[in-house]
Parts: structure tokens; sequence; C-alpha cells
């Protein structure tokens, strides 16, 4: 049973490294911004894993339901995933300058411009 | 949660962009899914309005305006990354070992304030969404920062790439241009969208002012609306769905929500309680809660359409 009660835990750190490899490891920007959505969606789902309370219910106040799982983290990641759509949207904006500045999105290849000047 | 990960190591390994970005979109899906279950219905909503819709269909305007393929570098990179990752997720493992259990109802977690919100909010508040009660009331200032934040991203995206340059000869070469010729082409595409439309702006409507009773509420209905009016962009012509909400007008009602939000605060102070308190809105003190809530909500709504409006034609726009 202790293996089962981390099982969500470690795969939470699996999915967070995966994007921390992406996004130290790749060249592409685009990939890197992919890269910290998955670890952005790491961290939401380790939120919602500890506010889930063993044979609760959605939050919602209703007749005759005792336990509920813990809103707080609810409101906190919603909020959090609609501000990472906008500042995604911000990241991808300045892709698209970089595109237009450099010609690639390639993270080496832009360096090497700047060294040559 | 297995398949997340699966797909999250094909995300890694993948070199074409456009797959990446598909593959992104069925892994917000499958969270959105595992949001349910586990409880958050409210996150799952806004996930699955998010992720799937509106961050995939951004991020192939991205690819259309700059390149869908990785190219494959040879250098030694990924190995020391690899090597850096494993140790910090050995560490972060080892953490987990002091976790309490899954569904641990004694959990540090769930001691602090969560118990009062859970017992007190139905008198205090007087709407069953707990959910929403803790948004827009309880901690309604973090919730005031968050449209502030998407408020900002907004600007940011309309200054960084909101005025396109002089004698720019960019178009919109590849994926999402071809895949607009040919939606607009395709009859049942043209039909069903059409037909979808209202249905999608007016459940928007719904989520918006039902909020406080069931999931939902200002940030999924303001992303649900904004999606209506991108879809019929994707679909028909993107100068077309500009004429029906013009960038003067989505601009206005950017700044006019979080104006709405920050004015019913100013409202209670000017009333006699605290900043964004909703209490003293009308003589009973449910009644003012709801009130202050459906209007705040109202304004997280207008914020986010107009941000998630804003951005998605920004991006459009660059192909002329």
């Amino acid at each position: 049973m202790e293996f089962l009660g981390l099982l969500n835990y470690w795969i939470i750190v699996v999915l967070m490294m995966t994007g921390f490899y992406i996004v130290i490891a790749h060249n592409n920007l685009v990939k890197k911004i992919v890269g910290l959505n998955i670890f952005q969606v790491s961290v939401f789902v380790f939120y919602i894993t500890m506010a889930k309370v063993k044979g609760g219910t959605p939050p919602i106040l209703a007749e005759g339901i005792e336990i509920y799982s813990n809103p707080l983290p609810h409101v906190l990641i919603l909020t959090a995933i609609v501000v990472g759509v906008a500042t995604t949207a911000l990241g991808l904006a300045l892709v698209v300058r970089i595109r237009d500045a450099y010609g690639t999105i390639e993270d080496d290849e832009i360096e090497a411009q700047e060294n040559e000047l | 949660m297995v398949f997340m990960a699966v797909t999250g190591f094909a995300i890694a390994r993948l070199r074409n962009l456009f797959g990446v970005v598909m593959l992104t979109g069925i892994f917000s899906l499958m969270s959105a899914v595992l949001y349910v279950v586990l409880d958050a219905v409210d996150v799952a909503f806004t996930e699955a309005a998010v992720g799937a819709g509106i961050a995939t269909v951004l991020m192939l305007s991205t690819l259309a305006l700059t390149s869908s393929e990785e190219r494959v570098s040879e250098d030694g990179k990924p190995m020391w990354a690899l090597g850096l990752v494993v140790v910090t997720g050995a560490v972060l493992i080892y953490g987990t070992l002091d976790m309490p259990p899954f569904g641990d109802a004694y959990a540090p977690i769930h001691h602090h304030v969560a118990p009062r919100y859970l017992e007190r909010s139905g008198q205090e508040v007087g709407i069953p969404n707990v959910v929403t009660s803790i948004l827009a009331s309880y901690r309604g200032y973090d919730t005031l920062g968050e449209v502030y934040v998407i408020f900002t991203a907004a600007c940011g995206v309309l200054l960084i790439i909101g005025q396109p340059k002089r004698g720019r000869r960019r178009t919109l070469r590849m994926l999402v241009g071809e895949m607009r010729h040919g939606m607009r082409q395709n009859v049942i595409l043209r039909v069903v969208s059409k037909l979808l439309i209202p249905f999608i702006l007016v459940f928007a409507l719904y989520v918006q002012w039902h909020g406080d009773f069931g999931p939902g509420g200002g940030f999924q209905a303001g992303v649900i609306f904004a999606s209506g009016f991108i879809l019929y962009a994707l679909i028909f012509d993107v100068d077309t769905s500009r004429m029906v909400v013009p960038s003067g007008v989505t601009r206005l009602l950017l700044a006019l929500g979080v104006l709405l939000y920050a004015g019913v605060g100013v409202v209670g102070l000017l009333r006699g309680g605290n900043f964004l308190n909703y209490s003293v809105l009308a003589e009973e003190q449910t009644v003012g809660q709801h009130l202050g809530i459906l209007l705040v909500e109202f304004g997280v709504g207008l914020t986010v359409a107009a941000a998630m409006i804003t951005i998605f034609f920004t991006f459009a726009r660059q192909e002329h």
C-alpha cells in the first residue's frame, strides 16, 4: 500500500523531469515552451493530487455529503491554468519576434549570429 | 497518469513540431480527465477549454509563422542534460518518501483554512460551489492579481507583435494556411461550425452565470466564449470575424473587465467595508456576497474572453 500511495507523486516527478529535460536539452524555442508547459501541468497535477481526499466528492455543497476534497488547491490551479495560457501566448509572441529578427528559432544558431556581430 | 508520462516522452523525442503540438493537446485532455477523477471539476473544465482548445491553436499559429521541423543537433548536450535530470528526479523521489499517502484525510494540507471554507462558506457566502466562493470572495485579492496578469500578458503580446512591420512580406506559408484553405472548402465543417457556434456562445453564458451553483465561472466562460469566435475565424475568415469584434472593442473590454473587478472592490470600500468585501454591498450579507461574486466573475469573464480574442487575432493578423 505504501507503494500505491506514492505512485502519483512519482509520475509527477517523471513528468516534471521530462519537461525539464526538454527545456535544457533542446535548442528549438517552441519545443522549449512545450517543455515548460509539461512542467507546468506536472505542478498542477501535484496540487490537485494533494487536494484529493479518499471518499470525498467535488467541493460543491449538497445535502447529505460529509467529505469534500480540498477546494483551495483547485482555486489556485484554476486561475494558474488561465494565467499559464496567457504567459504561453506571450512566450510564443516573443518566438515570433525572434524569428523576425534572426530568421531562426534554434537557440544555438541565434547565439552563433550574436557572436558574429 | 501512466498515459500522460508516455505522451510526455513522445513529446520529448518527436522532432516534428506539428506532431508535438497535437500530442500536447492530447496531453492536456488527459490531464483534464485526471482532474475529474481527482474531484477537481472546475479545474478540469478550465484545462479542457484552455489546454485542448486555445493553447493548441496558438501553438499552431506560431508554427505557421516560424517552422514546423526541429533541427537535429549533433553535439553531446543531451547526455549531461539527461544526467542532470535523472539526478534531480532521484532527489525529488527521495523527497516524496516523506509525503502523506494519496487521499489521506489527515494530511497537513487539509488542516489549515480549508475546513473552515467548507464548513462556513455555506452560511457566510451562501452559494453551493465552494471553489467559486473561495475564488471570488475569500481570496478575491489573488484572483484580482491573476486578472491583472492576464491583462498584462495580452498587452505584452500586443506590444511585441501587435504592430506589423512595414514591408513585412511573410505569409502563412504552411500548415495553418493550407489547413484553413481546406477548411473553407469543407461543407461539413462549415455547416457544423455554423450550427455549433451559437450553442458555444450560449453555453459560455450559462457557465458564466451558473458558476455559483455548479462547476464554472468567469475564467472558463471567458475561454469558451473566445473559442466560439476563434472557431469562426479559423473556418471562415479572420477579417470577417474581426468585423464582428473590432480590435478597439476587445481592447476596451479587456480593460473594462479589470476595472469592473477593481471597481466592485472600491464600492465595497465606499460603503464602509474592506476592499473586495462584498458583504456590505447589500442589506443582507449573503445577498451582497452573491451580487459581488456575480459582478466580479463577470469582470473576470470579460477580461479573459477579450484577452484570448486579442491574442488570437494578433497572431492571426501576422499573415498580412
